[in-house]
């Protein structure tokens, strides 16, 4: 018994009363009718009182008891005092206490701090933090979070009693382009008696409606040319080894997949033995990708494309095989699973260029990589002695031969290249999708599309085709689902082949069949 | 001599699923359901082959798409059996199950003929035929050819596999048609009804066969090949290659149409998996091993092919894909008259 009053007497030192803020307010806030409970908050939120903050934490973590009326502080760790009560906090109350916190945090001198209130508070303006953003407003430094701030004071202002306020406020929103704020406007619409008030709103509905729009359509605009980008490096290889050498190589899928098995392993080795330099583990599975898949392809062309040229219908069979091969070698090594390829830290995370349209970094990487990869390839093709000889030789097989090209070997190192940009391609690839055995196969398909499409032989063409496709999709995509317009392209594509079996862009020629 | 030979395979092979009945289980003569399963399986895989073999080996066109014609002839065949089912299904409706999952009141148009077997074969043969007319006659007559016509029939199998996995599409989307119960008003899970659908496929092989052959030698047949052989030439000399073409092409597809019909009450299940390009492929592969240009290779190589997977499916399930990829290539490399052409050069 005695042991106990002791310990009471103790946990009593440690306890203070919330002295800094009054006692009486404190004690409002913490008990009693939910709407007395609030106004008293606002209340002590329009104060500014530094000593509040620390009260409204402790009152969420619990540490807040009631005690003969008042409202009682312990320190973080310490049991409640003897016969207290838990202040109780219902939804409602929670909500309040942490746009109250945040009112707060707009006036840190930490500009993080400001930044992340001001998120928190953006779909939450209402007319009675008016005096506490107007403060945070005189006070603001940073041109950035005035923007904001200057938004949340207008959505405040919406919720004023006064009708002139909320057309004025109105009116300062339709300058906004953020979904949010529309939510906000429409919300408040509802609600409006006034007619200039609500003049003032739906115009400002639907200026920023048509600037979403624009969002919207740069997002589809980007999501198109995102994908033929995808496209068009899926089909870059395979312009090389079907387009010029005229192999069908059904592996084509299956080469992608090794580099992008390849990049998997030089992931797993930085992440063993490197894990400091993790995030540039991509400049060495680059080449690392490039020389697997252009390996794998040497080998091809060396043991079995070799002795099928001229014979199309052959070299798809055989190619076939050895996708079948491949896939299921992959299997044996890696699992039938899908294993997780990760983007380095500086490809996650995107750009945001409007409120509803960010440029996924990854995606933008791609871009780039699809356009270097394209003008490194026009530029071997067309400046290097390498290039010479594979034009020479699939334009005129014997002649070459009889000026001394050896025309084996050209063959073989064509089709090495073709490979390895496809192991290239298969490297970006794990940046954006799932890596598994049947990566290969959900892109021949398409990549042959573009190929075709584009004209065979034809650089320029497969560029066209392959962003054509990709922009044509998304577009057929937001207007019917995916499958429809899936099933879309490949008729088109047989109409095309049926048209114009050279291609859309192809050279005009004079050959009989 | 040959002919005596063949008659005799023949007949042996129609008496086999018989030794399901005559003997009882335990016996030494007696055929378990499982291999008359497997070789109902196969006989249905051979006339595919075979099909195949008529426009590609003597036509000289790869199609990589019958095995829509093939999965088409099933979901034709699927359809009747599914509202044979009546209301022995899950939710006991008049509708097939999927339709009542899909919170359909009545059936949709296309399966108006859905009660009668008569109609049901008829539209299960003349689709997948009139399909091939329209594509064909389009594809010849813009002279598509080779590798080109491979693609685009490709294609289309990939654009109906994705149409047919939507529920909207009407057939059971990627589930597409199982749990059959009887047909024409007899249970489906009786060993006679099994050996009879297993003879019924044996004397459909026969048939197409016989009609293969018939064509192969007369004058339509020469033609055919000339095409194969000198498209242009052919041409030149006053014939519309177009013509025999589509001909060989549509006979082809309503053949493999027949084949998927009978597969489908064998196997009790459908779905657009059947569509898929590697399963289409793998139909060439069957043709290519066995030879094409010849009428017995293909249907050797369906059955020499799908018993090896058989047997590599209870042996060594991941190697499965090591042998058939190597198939392909071995065949294309080293023996492009296929298992006919090996034969044909021990002989000499």
């Amino acid at each position: 018994m005695i042991k106990r009053l002791l310990l009471g007497g103790l946990l009593a030192l440690c306890v203070w009363s919330a002295h800094a803020l009054t006692p009486e307010l404190a004690a409002r806030i913490a008990a009693g009718d939910g709407d007395d409970r609030v106004a008293a908050l606002q209340q002590a939120v329009t104060a500014g009182d530094a000593s509040l903050a620390p009260f409204l934490r402790a009152l969420q973590d619990g540490r807040v008891w009631l005690k003969g009326g008042q409202a009682l502080v312990v320190a973080e760790g310490q049991a409640a005092p003897a016969d207290a009560e838990e202040p109780m906090l219902n939804n409602r109350m929670r909500r309040e206490i942490d746009a109250a916190l945040a009112g707060l945090d707009l006036l840190s001198p930490e500009r993080a701090t400001r930044a992340r209130a001001l998120a928190t508070l953006r779909d939450d303006a209402d007319a009675s933090k008016l005096a506490l953003f107007e403060r945070a407003l005189a006070a603001e430094s940073d041109a950035g979070l005035r923007v904001q701030l200057n938004a949340l004071v207008a959505g405040a202002r919406l919720s004023s009693a006064d009708p002139g306020q909320r057309r004025a406020a109105a009116a300062e929103l339709a300058g906004s382009a953020d979904p949010a704020t529309r939510a906000l406007l429409l919300d408040k619409l509802s609600g409006e008696t006034d007619p200039g008030a609500k003049a003032a709103m739906q115009k400002a509905v639907a200026d920023i409606g048509e600037r979403l729009a624009w969002g919207e359509r740069a997002q589809l605009l980007f999501s198109g040319l995102s994908l033929g980008s995808v496209l068009l490096l899926v089909a870059l290889g395979l312009a090389i080894t079907y387009g010029l050498m005229g192999v069908i190589n059904m592996a084509h899928g299956e080469l992608l997949m090794v580099g992008a098995y390849a990049t998997y392993c030089v992931q797993q080795a930085f992440r063993a033995w490197l894990p400091a330099a993790f995030d540039y583990y991509l400049w060495l599975a680059l080449p690392a990708s490039f020389l697997a898949a252009a390996l794998v392809g040497a080998a091809m062309e060396r043991t079995v494309i070799r002795w099928l040229y001229g014979r199309p219908l052959e070299t798809l069979l055989a190619t076939w095989g050895i996708s079948l091969v491949l896939m299921q070698a992959v299997r044996t090594l890696f699992g039938a699973q899908n294993v997780a390829v990760e983007n380095p830290g500086w490809l996650s995370g995107g750009w945001a260029l409007l409120p509803n349209f960010t440029l996924p970094y990854n995606r933008l990487a791609i871009l780039a990589f699809a356009a270097l990869v394209l003008v490194g390839m026009a530029l071997l093709l067309a400046r290097t002695r390498l290039g010479l000889m594979v034009r020479g030789v699939t334009q005129n097989r014997r002649m070459a031969a009889c000026v001394g090209v050896n025309t084996a070997r050209v063959d073989t190192m064509a089709f090495a290249l073709g490979s390895g940009i496809a192991g290239l391609a298969g490297c970006a690839l794990s940046q954006i999708g799932n890596v598994g055995p049947d990566l290969g196969q959900s892109y021949i398909v398409d990549a042959f599309m573009v190929v075709v499409l584009g004209g065979v032989g034809q650089l320029a063409g497969t560029v066209y085709a392959g962003l054509g496709l990709g922009v044509l999709s998304k577009l057929l995509e937001g207007w019917q689902g995916a499958v429809l317009a899936k099933i879309a392209l490949l008729m088109l594509l047989v109409l095309v082949i049926q048209k114009k079996p050279q291609g859309l862009f192809a050279l005009k020629g004079r050959s009989v069949e | 001599m040959k002919k005596n030979l063949l008659i005799a395979v023949a007949v042996l092979t129609l008496l086999l699923p018989f030794l399901h009945l005559a003997f009882p289980p335990g016996h030494a003569l007696h055929l378990s359901e499982f291999y008359v399963g497997l070789l109902g399986k196969f006989l249905c895989f051979a006339i595919c082959a075979l099909a195949l073999d008529l426009i590609w080996g003597f036509g000289g066109i790869l199609s990589l798409g019958h095995g829509l014609f093939f999965a088409l002839g099933g979901y034709g065949m699927g359809m009747y059996l599914m509202r044979q089912i009546g209301r022995d299904g899950q939710y006991q409706s008049d509708l097939p199950d999927f339709m009542v999952f899909l919170n359909w009141k009545e059936l949709p148009w296309h399966w108006a003929l859905s009660d009668s077997l008569a109609g049901q074969l008829i539209l299960a043969l003349a689709v997948p035929g009139l399909l091939a007319a329209v594509f064909g006659y389009f594809a010849f007559r813009s002279r598509i050819q080779g590798v080109y016509f491979s693609i685009i029939t490709q294609a289309l199998t990939v654009a109906a596999m994705l149409l047919f996995f939507r529920n909207e599409t009407g057939f059971g989307g990627n589930n597409g048609f199982t749990d059959f119960k009887r047909i024409a008003g007899m249970p489906l899970n009786t060993p006679g009804m099994k050996v009879g659908l297993c003879v019924a496929s044996g004397v459909a092989l026969i048939g197409c066969y016989l009609v293969a052959r018939w064509l192969t030698q007369s004058r339509w047949g020469r033609i055919l090949q000339a095409i194969r052989d000198a498209e242009g030439r052919v041409r030149f000399l006053g014939y519309d290659p177009v013509a025999f073409k589509l001909s060989a092409y549509v006979i082809s597809a309503m053949m493999c149409a027949l084949a998927g019909a009978l597969y489908v009450p064998q196997v009790g299940i459908i779905n657009p998996g059947e569509m898929s390009p590697a399963a289409s492929i793998e139909m060439a592969i069957w043709a290519a091993v066995g030879g094409r240009g010849t009428l017995i290779g293909p249907v050797l190589g369906a059955f020499f092919v799908n018993g090896t997977k058989s047997v590599f499916t209870a042996v060594w399930p991941e190697g499965w894909l090591y042998v058939l990829g190597a198939l392909f290539i071995a065949v294309t490399l080293f023996l492009p008259q296929g298992l006919m052409g090996l034969a044909r050069r021990f002989r000499k």
